[in-house]
């Protein structure tokens, strides 16, 4: 019996969906649907309730919210704090990169480790460590004598605190970025300078620097970015600070007033989402400006620090004391005293805030197994849709491909406090059907991550698709493989590297996320990454450092755990792997 | 049956057409293969054919059964078309034995029938002892083999091979040729081969279809395109065939005509049809030039080369000395640069009249 034979006797499988609904066709619809709902219905709606609240554009009404001393007050301090911090951000990031990548520094992948840590720490830990760093119970300042008198007001308590830390936080951003352009940029080129007499000065300002241009600009596009949208450091220096931003402005009036403030925040997220965008744009066209594509190198540059190994190496680890070391340090003795203030000895060393924060707060204990399972969900459920959806924009043409990839890298930029509040206008009200609604459950947040995540669950995915030759997928569909098969039994093993780095990058970053569901938690329905404000806000400041020592704690397990067994993922995806 | 009927087809990217009104009539079991420079669409035909692409225009029917058109398309899981990549794609995360089952078990074919067709199509590419391995332990040529298997496997009628020899050494084309005519032989299978190399399309195939600029030149059996280009572009990519203009062309009857050349009188094969004309293009190949002692077109050598069997000579003829030629002279011979030489042409073909 002939294969044609068999394949005509054979009934089709989906034997109840109409014919033009079987593959590609029904994998398309269901991407549509699932962007279309959790990412463009939401926004739309958002965009809808910001310029025609009661069904008509009033003018007079935006420019009055707009326009109010306030308002433009904090869209101001949102712009300079966040164009300050990306300034601040690109420097540092763009020295460590060219110190690791074109010296023979020692010691380096230690030090790219620790320099890529803060990123991976949850924004309101960082602050509230920083917080710590600065108080009397500091093991590095308060030994050195050096903490604040108590009365005297914090130091990082205002903007230039703000940009700091956001500057800090953002720059292995950078880093990561011109480290890829350095690692592009072919020896010879270098070696070419060199034997026309220039310098080594003259090698970085004349050959390297203009072109890792594309690079330096990328990442200080992505630092804008997450600058403008980071939730946790702009609350927890600026709201006690009174340095007030769109970000902060918008939580804050949306805890006083309630879903009465809905439409005019939604004008003011609307404004968020209009500066990022702005932003991300011109960063972007300027690194463009005079790009030169260099071809991939076989070998990088490197140059040898001589003479000046060890002022360099004091100085960059001395960098990593101040950020890392002085911070955490702070925030683990602040764990183990009884109350803010207390220096740090033997009389008063206690695990009592571990021993609360692990068991007898029944909030804490309730967040976290929330956290943990919508996490899990996320990961379980975005991972698949990524790899079917970076199948369409890396493989297909035409306009759902080009919708599906503006809206997946729409959702990449935008602030996860948008986000946020999109998700509570798109399900204030009762859903069809079921006539309850979902705000206040959990439901929401976890469609909120939906939403937030899947573009970085995209990212790493999409870069194991360009590995990968298309003809692998040609030949299987020759074999008569349909799609839903294909992408199981051929797609899947080829991505599963990058698809399980992605599931790593997601798993991290939402286990304490905060940006998001900042808005979204109710008594009902807490997770552990807005824990920290809640708990500082309401003056259990130990308690909240033994919760942010926790999260740093899993966070440097996971990452541990990665480098132990993650041999075989794809290099260049986990960002603090060298 | 698998006769592939491609009728006027058209295919655009964007502002560009890649494929100008194409048609192709292949009978089945043939071997046909598509002969052309890179860019020229071959490739794109072929992904026309699988079924990757769309058609703007036109339709292909394989078998009787149409399988492209703008408004109806069949997907490349539901053609049963085998197709050899040009890398092959076999699956880096399957043995060699799943890679070749693959299809079978899409199919629905039940275990023991699999692993029986598997052997059977493994031992006859002699790669029964390498089931197990995996395509990163394979040479190239058996990966080849490998490919060709899956194809073999699947008892696909139609097996489209995209410039399978391109990434091979050049001592492997041979015995992989030999490989594809057995494949040939075995399968009877219709098979639609594209290459940029003439000599493994004048080897293998039936018939060739010379490809340009998304047209089709000419579709012949290989020595007449040899012998009998339709075009001058055609006479000219085909084994460096050289075309010139020749005057008072006189059809001598019985597929013969005389010509001058070059103020000679030559004698050339012509198109039956072939009418009395002032002016017309003729084409030969560097072979068919020889030395002559007796009155000839006189020639000036700028170059010649040592090429083992013959002696290449690059000469500069004619009565003004400025129409570079190409000569194959067959060894011993000797020649050296700036010799005066006399030579006299044994075959040529009378290019037909495109307008008429």
């Amino acid at each position: 019996m002939s294969l044609t034979e068999t394949l005509s006797k054979r009934p089709l499988r989906a034997l109840r969906l109409p014919r033009w609904l079987t593959g590609e066709a029904a994998l398309m619809l269901a991407l549509v649907l699932f962007v279309g709902v959790l990412s463009i219905a939401p926004l739309a709606r958002l965009a809808w309730a910001a310029l025609v609240p009661q069904g008509q554009f009033d003018a007079s009404r935006i420019a009055d919210i707009l326009g109010g001393r306030r308002v433009v007050g904090a869209t101001l301090n949102t712009i300079w704090i966040s164009v300050a911090a990306t300034c601040l951000a690109t420097v540092a990031g763009t020295l460590a990169a060219l110190l690791t990548t074109l010296t023979d520094m020692r010691a380096r992948t230690l030090w790219v480790f620790g320099f890529v840590l803060p990123l991976m720490i949850p924004p309101q830990v960082t602050a509230l460590a920083w917080v710590q760093a600065f108080s009397p119970s500091s093991p590095v300042l308060g030994a050195l004598g050096l903490s604040l008198p108590p009365g005297t007001r914090h130091p990082l308590y205002s903007m230039g605190g703000i940009i700091f830390l956001l500057g800090l936080y953002n720059a292995p951003l950078v880093f990561l970025s011109v480290r890829a352009s350095l690692q592009r940029l072919p020896a010879s080129l270098v070696e070419a300078a060199h034997s026309n007499g220039a310098g080594r000065g003259a090698v970085i300002r004349d050959i390297i620097l203009p072109l890792i241009r594309g690079g330096v600009f990328a990442g200080a596009a992505l630092a804008f970015v997450s600058s403008i949208g980071n939730f946790g450091i702009q609350a927890m220096l600026g709201i006690p600070a009174r340095v007030e931003t769109l970000i902060t402005m918008i939580y804050r009036r949306l805890n006083s007033y309630g879903p009465s403030a809905l439409n005019d925040m939604a004008l003011l997220a609307l404004l968020l989402a209009v500066l990022t965008v702005i932003g991300m744009t011109l960063t972007a066209w300027l690194g463009r400006k005079g790009d030169q594509r260099v071809d991939s190198a076989h070998r990088a540059p490197r140059m040898t620090l001589g003479p000046w190994q060890w002022p360099v190496g004091l100085a960059a680890w001395g960098y990593l004391l101040v950020c890392l070391a002085l911070p955490l340090s702070a925030l683990f003795a602040a764990a183990l005293v009884r109350g803010y203030g207390q220096p740090l000895n033997a009389e008063t060393i206690t695990f009592e805030n571990f021993a609360n924060a692990l068991f007898h707060h029944k909030g804490i204990r309730e967040a976290f197994v929330t956290s943990f399972w919508i996490t899990c969900t996320t990961v379980a459920v975005l991972i698949p849709v990524a790899v079917a959806l970076g199948y369409v924009l890396t493989w297909r043409r035409g306009w759902v491909a080009k919708l599906l990839r503006l809206a997946s890298e729409l959702a990449y930029a935008l602030p996860g406090i948008i986000i946020g509040v999109a998700m509570i206008l798109f399900f204030l009200r009762p859903l069809p059907f079921i006539g309850t609604g979902l705000y206040g459950t959990v439901w929401v947040i976890l469609a909120a991550y939906f939403s937030n995540f899947l573009a970085l669950a995209l990212r790493p995915i999409l870069g194991g698709y360009a590995q990968i030759d298309r003809a692998l997928d040609e030949a299987a569909q020759l074999a008569g493989a349909g799609i839903f098969t294909r992408l199981r039994t051929i797609i899947l093993p080829s991505v599963a590297p990058a698809a399980t780095a992605a599931g790593i990058l997601v798993f991290m970053t939402a286990i304490n996320e905060i940006q998001t569901s900042v808005l979204l938690v109710s008594s009902r329905a807490q997770t552990i990454g807005p824990m920290i404000i809640f708990l500082e806000e309401a003056g259990s400041s130990t308690l909240a450092a033994a919760v942010g020592c926790l999260m740093v704690l899993l966070v440097l397990a996971l990452m541990g755990l990665s480098l132990v067994f993650g041999r075989r993922l794809p290099e260049g995806v986990l960002p603090w792997r060298d | 049956m698998s006769d592939i009927r491609i009728d006027a087809i058209s295919k655009s990217f964007g502002p560009t057409q890649v494929l100008k009104d194409v048609s192709l009539a292949i009978e089945a079991g043939e071997f046909v293969a598509v002969l052309g420079p890179s860019g020229c669409g071959k490739t794109t035909l072929l992904r026309c054919l699988a079924g990757f692409e769309q058609l703007d225009g036109g339709h292909i029917a394989i078998g009787g059964e149409t399988v492209s058109a703008p408004r109806a398309h069949v997907p490349p899981e539901r053609r049963g078309i085998g197709v050899v990549f040009q890398n092959y794609a076999l699956w880096p995360h399957m043995s060699v034995a799943q890679n070749v089952a693959y299809g079978l078990k899409i199919a629905g074919i039940p275990r023991a029938e699999r692993m029986k067709r598997v052997s059977r199509v493994l031992d006859l590419v002699a790669l029964g002892p390498l089931a197990n391995r995996r395509p990163a332990d394979l040479s190239g040529g058996q990966r080849q083999r490998v490919a060709l298997a899956r194809c073999l496997a699947m008892e696909s009628r139609v097996v489209l091979l995209d410039e399978p020899l391109a990434n091979l050494d050049v001592h492997l084309r041979g015995a992989l040729e030999e490989e594809f005519a057995a494949f040939h032989a075995r399968s009877g299978a219709t098979m639609f081969y594209i290459t940029h190399d003439q000599a493994e399309a004048l080897a293998l195939a039936d018939r060739v279809a010379v490809m340009n600029a998304g047209r089709i030149l000419q579709f012949d059996r290989p020595e007449a395109l040899f012998s009998q280009p339709a075009s001058e572009t055609v006479a000219g990519f085909i084994g460096e065939g050289r075309v010139l203009e020749a005057e008072d062309i006189r059809p001598l009857g019985n597929g013969r005509a005389a010509a001058s050349l070059m103020g000679q009188t030559v004698e050339l094969r012509c198109a039956p049809g072939e009418r009395a004309r002032g002016r017309a293009k003729i084409s030969f190949h560097p072979g068919d030039l020889q030395l002559t002692e007796t009155q000839g077109i006189a020639a000036n050598v700028t170059r010649a080369t040592y090429r083992g069997a013959y002696l290449r000579a690059e000469v500069m003829a004619g009565p003004g000395g400025h129409v570079p030629l190409s000569v194959n002279i067959a060894a011993p011979a000797s020649l050296t640069r700036g010799q005066r030489i006399t030579l006299a042409l044994r075959d040529g073909w009378v290019i037909p009249d495109a307008a008429a």
